[in-house]
């Protein structure tokens, strides 16, 4: 028994304590307080090694040899592997792609890529023979954009590509390449085309252009990369690790070490963040490698120098953007092109191009659209997946034209947008109606109509207080110099695997008796990566079961893919999946009801019944039996996949395709302060308002929207991965370098929630994670476009576009 | 080498430590007390942030012979570092605990704390009722911190809480919740709750 898409009621219509709609805390609370949470990086095994990777120092050449030799000879080493020593011919993994090799092999193609590995009994020991293993580069020129990756003799990143099977081939200069691209150094491409673009451009009073650069921005999840693998009896291994989504490790993981999945265990340990860095794969592969091959359990923990280079990062993006209006404010068309950098593995690009190019005209109705996106094979570092996917860089891009859409028809800028905001029925420019509330134009009326802050907040009676002004406690200014500005930006988000991918969760639910009271126990392969879904399940429960007592078991592959704790569907997903398989427990348990005291009450038979406060009750309140009497020593449990609606993938040409599941829409009011003669940005207030559909919890809600909102600031005014273009070696690999905001950079950011029902969503939910990421940057970039009356086409900014400088 | 160093009011023994070893190396590999978290182990993110004499540093980059004969309190003890606190009355101290009340506590096993109730120190548990904890991989170094501040100062402005709290970096929350739990613990000290 398994439903497909909305349940039969948005709920059973019971009141427990602790359900849904409730800001219960977090289950895990008091461990992570008390610092007894058990995170990947925490594992320890009597007898343990410390695995090691040695990464290449180059960005693109080819191994001319590796020697090993002296490494090995190292004491306390316990193993050296290569390629070479990979135990089968399955030697490359990849999300959608397969084509990152475990090790490389005769070549490297991105700085920092696993070359050797070593594992000893100390982590300096481990970290010491690494660096004694020699290996020989002959360097190959390095591709770094869309110039050099398209160029007549530009050498291909991937020389035999086959992403693709064979009959989707082409031939391009005798080199197979995936028949949707133009080139083999362009991983996926994108064009939507509907309406007439052209003829409407004619129609334009007015035309804006713009060109736009979005940085490379770094996921930086505090926990580092890491995890413990302990070979087992069997021949197979136990791997702890922190990851997005367990299933599809193992997917990966088993065939390169030619073990069947059941030999392959995987128990999800504490996940320090993730916002899309721990979709790929990082030592997985590597400490499983190395357990089987020394027969010890083995830890493998990044420093953050090394986290840099272990997982994707945000693609950087080159965007072009016209867009026309006519004089009375109303948008005619819009054409676009977006180049994502991919870097050297493919990862989750063709997901990317297809979030961008669906999601390039924004929160707007516009009739007429010719957009391309596509993503580059470079030898930069990858790039993959980060928290708004695609859809945030685009975000930058049409807000930042509707700001100055709007200052060339002398409209005020919110007003000009709430005027050609979508709304539902509107129609996407895949073709594919949006079928649920999109209050856009309301959200934006939220935003505005929130108190600005006091000017000058900063002024007290004894002196400017320099911690809210640009630049700080570094004590550069008192105010002189400093102008202030307001910017707007609202923004939209795709929630759950789009484009006709099979998006399912399971989840096993287990009611029973324990004590006297009724225990309902939850487990799910979810991974809970600090968001909060732990807390929600508990309410599902709650709600579904009328029970107080919710066990929820730790996530392993014992259950059910849960599918990915990411695209802001675990909430939505997962919790369906509970929800559905709470209904599943909740209808044997009423039949084990009626089967007992069918006969004692008439209600058994013709009333609404519902499980409330550990009782069965009458829709009407009758309390007709216990659950503790009704269930005694019987044990009800379920395991069932749930899915939200289908999707289909977007036609190759024309883009056309109902492609999303639901939309997310935050928008956000940046007001900032400049201190124009040294640059520097103090973000006074960044307000949000979201419609979320239905608050599970709102405590979480408010904390998802806040978190996001704060990345994006980071995107706006501090955070980029420099990579050097001669070298696509990185520059800045640590938190000395690559910036994120503090608590002193990040301003108040006051939240309005609202809470408008998407039907098709269990409860109505809707996905909240990512939206706010979305908006953040550039209400960020307009407040200080406003402050400034600079241009700023790229983020972040920095100093020096602020001061002329640059 | 062998160290020796009294962490949450117990001495320990580590022995075989390598030279290059930090505190953290140590109170993570050696002691069993993982709580202080390994983000950055470079000085800039304070996850690892524990009370070396009584001052709140970054214990990767405390050497672990630095460390020999001193006592540490990590965010395992920070519960019973506050109940201690609490029954000497003692607030006053402007750099964290002194040495010789440091020495006065003891950490209790589990089983005390189960009769204790929740046995959380006022900003464990501020932290978990304001919502400041999502992957919780910060909030080690963030309580010793909060909890720092608030012994020196027990009535923080929000500029103050955002000073003293910037070495300390979380990326799930945006602060403002981190915010809202130490107003809450300062709060819930004045009101004597």
């Amino acid at each position: 028994m398994q439903a497909d898409g909305a349940p039969t009621k948005i709920t059973q219509g019971a009141r427990t304590k602790g359900g849904i709609g409730e800001s219960t805390l977090r289950p895990d609370g008091t461990l992570k307080v008390t610092g007894e949470f058990a995170y990947s990086s925490d594992m320890w095994h009597e007898d343990m090694l410390w695995g090691q990777i040695l990464r290449s120092t180059v960005a693109h050449a080819e191994i001319v040899s590796i020697d090993t030799g002296e490494a090995l000879a190292t004491p306390g080493v316990h193993a050296v592997m290569t390629y070479d020593d990979l135990p089968t011919d399955v030697t490359h993994y990849g999300l959608e792609i397969q084509d990152t090799p475990v090790l490389a092999h005769g070549k490297v193609r991105h700085h920092g890529e696993p070359v050797a590995l070593v594992a000893a009994d100390h982590p300096e020991t481990a970290r010491r023979a690494a660096a004694k293993i020699k290996v020989e580069y002959r360097e190959l020129p390095v591709i770094t954009d869309e110039a050099s990756a398209t160029a007549p003799d530009a050498v291909l990143v991937h020389e035999n590509r086959h992403d693709l099977p064979q009959s989707q081939l082409r031939s391009t200069g005798g080199t197979p390449v995936a028949g949707h691209v133009p080139h083999p150094n362009i991983v996926h491409r994108q064009p939507i085309v509907r309406g007439d673009a052209d003829e409407a451009a004619r129609r334009a009073d007015v035309i804006v252009k713009g060109e736009y650069t979005f940085g490379m921005q770094d996921q930086a999840f505090l926990g580092p990369e890491s995890g413990l693998a302990v070979p087992e009896e069997d021949g197979g291994v136990h791997l702890y690790i922190a990851t997005q989504w367990l299933h599809s490790d193992l997917r990966q993981i088993a065939p390169v070490l030619g073990l069947p999945e059941e030999k392959v265990r995987m128990t999800l340990a504490g996940v320090g963040g993730a916002f899309g860095g721990r979709e790929d794969l990082s030592m997985q592969i590597h400490a499983c490698l190395l357990a089987l091959r020394t027969g010890k359990p083995v830890k493998i923990v990044y420093n953050r120098f090394e986290s840099f280079f272990g997982h994707v990062h945000r693609h950087p993006a080159k965007l072009s953007y016209e867009h026309g209006a006519t004089r009375d404010g109303k948008l005619t068309h819009m054409r676009c092109r977006i180049v994502l950098d991919g870097g050297a593995y493919a990862s989750a690009s063709p997901a990317v191009v297809g979030n961008a190019s669906s999601l390039s005209v924004g929160p707007y109705a516009v009739d007429h659209v010719d957009i391309e996106a596509l993503a580059l094979y470079t030898n930069n570092p990858p790039c993959g997946a980060m928290r708004g996917f695609g859809a945030v860089q685009a975000c930058f891009a049409y807000e930042a034209q509707m700001d100055k859409l709007a200052k060339k028809l002398g409209m005020d800028p919110v007003e000009f947008r709430r005027l050609n905001a979508m709304e539902q029925g509107t129609l996407m420019p895949t073709g594919q109606p949006v079928d649920s509330p999109a209050p856009v134009a309301e959200l934006l009326r939220r935003v505005k109509a929130m108190p600005l802050p006091p000017e000058r907040q900063w002024e007290s009676s004894e002196g400017p207080d320099v911690r809210q002004l640009p630049g700080g406690l570094s004590n550069t200014t008192h105010g002189e110099g400093v102008v202030r500005g307001v910017g707007y930006a609202v923004g939209i988000k795709n929630v759950g695997f789009s484009e006709g991918f099979d998006d399912y969760s399971t989840a096993r639910v287990r009611m029973e008796v324990v004590g006297g009271e009724p225990v309902a126990t939850v487990h799910t392969a979810m991974a809970e990566v600090g968001q909060g879904g732990v807390t929600v399940h508990a309410q599902i429960a709650r709600t579904e079961l009328g029970v107080t007592r919710v066990t929820i078991n730790p996530a392993d592959t014992r259950v059910g893919s849960a599918g990915s704790t990411s695209a802001s569907r675990q909430t939505y997903v997962t919790g369906g999946a509970v929800k559905n398989a709470c209904e599943l427990v909740r209808e044997k348990v009423l039949a084990i009801g009626r089967r007992k005291f069918g006969s004692h009450h008439p209600a058994w038979a013709t009333a609404e019944l519902l499980l409330e406060s550990g009782k069965v009750v009458t829709d009407g309140g009758e309390i007709l039996a216990d659950l503790a009497d009704v269930l005694e020593d019987e044990a009800v449990e379920i395991e069932a996949e749930w899915r939200h609606r289908p999707t289909e993938a977007f036609d190759r040409r024309t883009g056309q395709g109902n492609g999303h599941v639901q939309y997310s829409f935050a928008a956000h009011r940046a007001v900032v302060e400049v201190d124009t003669e040294l640059g520097l940005v103090k973000v006074v207030e960044l307000a949000c308002a979201q419609d979320v559909g239905k608050a599970l919890n709102p405590l979480s809600v408010v904390g998802q929207i806040q978190g996001g909102t704060t990345q994006g600031l980071g995107m706006a005014v501090m955070e980029e991965i420099i990579v050097d273009p001669k070298t696509a070696k990185v520059r800045n690999p640590s938190f000395t370098d690559y910036l994120i905001p503090t608590i002193l950079d990040t301003p108040t950011i006051p939240v309005d929630v609202l809470e408008l029902a998407d039907d098709h969503a269990p409860y109505g939910l809707r996905g909240v994670g990512e939206a706010p990421t979305l908006s953040s940057t550039p209400a960020v970039l307009a407040a200080i476009r406003d402050a400034t009356g600079l241009e700023l086409d790229r983020t972040p900014v920095r100093p020096e576009h602020l001061t002329g400088t640059a | 080498m062998r160290v020796n160093l009294t962490v949450n009011g117990r001495p320990q023994e580590a022995d075989d430590v390598w030279e290059g070893e930090s505190l953290l190396y140590v109170l993570r590999e050696r002691l069993g007390l993982p709580g202080s978290k390994n983000a950055c182990e470079q000085g800039e993110c304070g996850s690892c942030t524990v009370r070396l004499d009584g001052v709140p540093v970054c214990a990767c980059l405390v050497a672990a012979g630095q460390a020999e004969g001193r006592e540490v309190v990590t965010v395992e003890g920070l519960a019973d570092h506050a109940r201690e606190r609490s029954r000497s009355g003692c607030a006053t101290g402007v750099r964290g605990t002194p040495l010789d009340e440091a020495r006065a506590w003891q950490a209790e096993g589990p089983d005390a704390q189960a009769a204790e109730g929740s046995g959380l120190s006022p900003v464990q548990q501020a932290f978990i009722d304001a919502g400041a904890v999502q992957c919780g991989f910060c909030t080690p170094g963030l309580l010793v911190a909060s909890d720092e501040l608030l012994e020196r100062n027990p009535d923080p402005s929000d500029a103050d809480i955002r000073e003293a709290l910037s070495g300390n970096l979380c990326r799930c929350t945006g602060y403002e919740k981190i915010m809202d739990a130490v107003r809450l613990a300062a709060a819930r000290r004045s009101e004597g709750v």
